[in-house]
């Protein structure tokens, strides 16, 4: 018998039906990943089984853990099961711990809620449960706060805090997305030797391919709240059945068409780029400490070129991007665009700020909700001398939202009318209706699904191809970075420790860093390998 | 911790210097003379000599700061000039009848308002939590005194459990004082908690949108242990900031109430002090409120630290 066996699993909130005839199961010791876009029920299906649903919530169906049915218990069974047979990691790290308790007090809650065993006792077993997820006592004390941890270590407690009970059963939802690839490695890893150590099943949700491929003993793939297709990771990944299965990991590898221009005119120059912050006294008559966020940072962009820069938080790769607008002054160093300086005096230089322009990561954050389209796309007006008016106005909002595959007629709405990626397009529009020299996206790709994630990098290509455009491309994202750039500038700690053409620091890394970098980015399977190899074995057989 | 306290304790000691100078010189730079000002416009010259010298008017005005500075810091307040008596003696009469009301009604308010702003929140949307905001509506929306007479109407004069006015005194025991002093309290602090209480509801309900109250949820804890063990901590940081504010409000807003119920307390003191233009003792009192409210802007902040460790760690 499995240990958790979902049958004809359907929910629906206030009438709407978000899960329809969901049905899986998970053996001990064995890892499923649920995997599928926005909106695709993998989330709630975890919440399903947690009985942690919203309310006015209706169900049908069974979610049987060891025979029991967990949609038929009471509040109190479910209370005494979750952190006891069924444990759970969120994504958020940054936030899934209180703020004001210490990780040992949060930890031993666990333990102590469901009367496990004695004050003394749960305290014990939490600093074993931290030290088994790689945090022990002696570096990291049960008294610190979740503050002064980074986001890789608060995940850490999150997952003892999950784990502290030995639970049958962990749900992670989506446990590494908010994480730096060589810390979401590190997790992953921590993660695969729980459920194998304690002999626990484990349900990844994730709507990263290149995760699951790498981690899952078995695939189910959800959309619009229905499994389409689920199966043994190998067999499902050589032959896949679905249309939706096949477009999923067509897009997730999806390689745009950008042919590679060289060009000899510099566009953008950053030399002996510094900048640090004055960070607080650690004594009340210390000195104040500095950190610098920028080393010394040097590199040209040239026209027509675009530019990936890669790096983990906390690389400067803000600062960098800050300094390069113009939002923020820099102590030493030079920054220019066509040889005029970005930052004039102590006020940024107007005359090249209307040549660039940026695509952020989150495009609802980043407009005005009260301002309907045509105003949002035309704000960069206000940096031009004589912003034009009436007709010529008209046609350039025309133009631009057709450029970025939107209608003339998209110009009345207001931006919640739209979809993630027709909101990402809106932000490319507004960057592009002054016809900058420069566009800089900072994670612009990030927050999209797979599928949409392709048509906005086509989308960028197409541009790039029409206008001529030089792009600076930021993002933690290496495959992206791999398709969208010509060539790639790896950032650590406030240096560039690495540049050179895409391809060939991709495949040739030499900085230590990169390698690392490079090592640590889940990549899906090369599928006709994949292919080949069970090709072989059926004839073998 | 010690670096934040003492922080907090040197923004305490500039905020009375400044607060200090402010009063004086407010009412040295009022126009016209002081002692003509107090004795009224019939007052004979020779009168508002004396006056001058009683008051120690004939030294610079840098002098007068130093020395009424130095006074106070001694407990010497000066002699007020209607009564005849020292300040500090009549203002620390007063204050035990205006402290004591203070903190029994930010009690009660907190009493009232803490659970009421729980459940409303716990039952968002619902019955208990529709009745539970109404209520605080009218609360806010009526004024105090209104309250007052209406306590005194019915539980003063139809039911006689409490006397309509006056204070018994702390001599005639703790019992006897307290119970004088219910009325009053309970008329200020309904309107303080129905306004805390709809702060008490808004911040939990952000705190319970937040991932680690779904977090403790997962570690198997009930919808109320999770409120009750990781909601109201990290929702006290705005209630606190009103708790403060209030505090403030009420040692000093209770004029009106000490009217109503003919109450000897510090409120009655200004009122009448102004009335009579007695200025030492209005800058007194004055001076005793800043620093009633400067004392626990302080205490607010050490609260703010002992609740966040983050405060601690950031300042």
């Amino acid at each position: 018998m499995s240990l958790l066996e979902i049958t004809g699993l359907s929910l629906a909130i206030d009438g709407t039906p978000i899960l329809q005839d969901v049905s899986l199961s998970i053996n001990a010791g064995q890892i499923v990943a649920v995997t599928g876009e926005s909106g695709s029920g993998k989330s709630m299906t975890a919440l399903g089984v947690m009985g942690l649903l919203p309310d006015r919530t209706t169900t049908s169906g069974k979610v049987l853990l060891d025979g029991k049915d967990l949609l038929s218990l009471s509040e109190a069974d479910m209370c005494r099961l979750r952190g006891n047979a069924i444990g759970m990691v969120f994504q958020e790290p940054m936030t899934a711990l209180n703020p004001v308790q210490t990780i040992g007090d949060q930890v031993a809650e666990t333990i102590l809620i469901h009367g496990a065993m004695g004050r003394k006792d749960a305290y014990a077993r939490a600093a074993e449960m931290l030290t088994r997820v790689g945090l022990p006592p002696d570096r990291f004390p049960l008294s610190r706060y979740p503050h002064e941890l980074s986001g890789g270590q608060r995940q850490r407690v999150v997952i003892a805090m999950a784990i502290a009970l030995r639970p049958r059963l962990l749900i992670a939802d989506e446990p590494t997305t908010a994480l730096d690839v060589t810390t979401q490695a590190q997790i992953l890893e921590l993660l695969r030797d729980l459920a194998r150590d304690f002999d626990m099943g484990l349900l990844m949700i994730t709507h990263d391919l290149a995760v699951v491929a790498d981690m899952a003993d078995h695939i189910v793939v959800m959309r619009l709240g229905e499994v389409v297709e689920q199966g043994p990771t190998m067999a499902l990944l050589t032959n896949m059945q679905h249309e939706y299965t096949k477009m999923l990991f067509a897009a997730s590898s999806h390689e745009v068409d950008l042919p590679y221009k060289s060009s000899t005119d510099v566009l953008l120059s950053v030399t002996d780029v510094r900048r640090s912050y004055v960070l607080p006294r650690t004594r009340l008559f210390g000195a104040t400490g500095r950190f610098e966020a920028l080393k010394g940072v040097s590199f040209d962009i040239k026209r027509g070129e675009r530019v990936g820069l890669v790096g983990e938080s906390g690389c400067g790769k803000s600062t960098l991007t800050r300094a390069i607008l113009g939002l923020d002054a820099v102590q030493s160093g030079s920054i220019t665009l066509s040889s005029a300086p970005v930052f004039a005096g102590n006020a940024p230089n107007l005359a090249v700020r209307r040549k660039m322009q940026v695509v952020f990561q989150d495009p609802f954050g980043s407009f005005n909700p009260r301002h309907k389209v045509e105003r949002l796309i035309t704000e960069p007006f206000h940096l031009l001398d004589v912003p034009p008016t009436g007709a010529m106005r008209q046609a350039l909002i025309d133009e631009t939202l057709l450029a970025v595959g939107l209608e003339p007629s998209d110009a009345q709405k207001y931006i919640h009318q739209f979809s993630g990626g027709q909101r990402q397009r809106i932000a490319i529009a507004r960057a592009l209706i002054i016809q900058p020299e420069l566009i800089v996206f900072d994670e612009a790709v990030s927050a999209l699904d797979v599928s949409v994630r392709a048509q906005i990098l086509d989308l960028l290509a197409e541009l790039s191809n029409k206008y001529g455009l030089t792009y600076l491309f930021i993002s933690h994202d290496l495959s992206v970075v791999r398709t969208i750039t010509d060539r790639v500038l790896v950032m650590q700690s406030g240096e560039i420790v690495e540049q050179g053409r895409t391809p060939e620091v991709f495949a040739r890394p030499r900085h230590p860093y990169t390698q690392q970098l490079l090592k640590a980015a889940p990549v899906l399977p090369d599928l006709s390998h994949l292919h080949m190899m069970t090709d072989q074995k059926d004839l073998s057989t | 911790m010690l670096r934040y306290t003492l922080k907090r304790l040197l923004s305490l000691m500039i905020s009375l210097a400044v607060a200090s100078v402010l009063i004086f010189f407010v009412i040295e730079v009022a126009p016209g003379d002081p002692a003509s000002f107090m004795l009224g416009i019939n007052a004979q010259p020779d009168t508002v000599a004396a006056l001058r010298a009683e008051l120690g008017l004939d030294v610079s005005k840098w002098q007068r700061y130093v020395a009424w500075v130095q006074g106070m810091l001694v407990g010497d307040f000066g002699t007020s000039y209607t009564y005849r008596t020292p300040v500090a003696q009549m203002v620390s009469d007063r204050l035990w009848v205006s402290l004591p009301l203070t903190l029994y009604a930010l009690a009660l308010s907190t009493f009232i308002a803490f659970p009421a702003g729980m459940y409303a929140a716990a039952r968002r949307g619902r019955a208990g939590d529709v009745t539970v905001m109404g209520a605080t509506q009218l609360g806010v929306a009526i004024p105090n005194f209104w309250f007052a007479m209406m306590l005194v109407l019915v539980f003063a004069i139809n039911l006689r459990w409490f006397s309509a006015g006056g204070f018994a005194g702390w001599d005639k025991g703790l019992g006897a004082g307290v119970w004088s002093l219910t009325l009053p309290a309970i008329a200020l602090a309904l309107p303080q908690a129905a306004i805390l209480a709809r702060v008490m509801r808004s911040a939990l309900l952000d705190v319970l949108n937040e991932d680690y109250m779904r977090t403790a949820r997962a570690k198997g804890l009930t919808r109320a242990q999770t409120i009750w063990r990781h909601g109201l901590r990290n929702a006290l940081i705005p209630v606190l900031t009103i708790i403060g504010l209030q505090f403030s409000f009420l040692l000093a807003g209770s004029i009106i109430i000490e009217q109503v119920f003919y109450l000897p307390g510090l409120g009655r003191l200004v009122f009448q002090a102004i009335s009579a233009r007695d200025l030492i003792v209005v800058e007194s009192v004055v001076m005793l409120l800043v620093f009633a409210v400067i004392v626990v802007n302080f205490a607010v902040d050490l609260a703010y630290a002992a609740v966040d460790p983050r405060l601690r760690a950031r300042t």
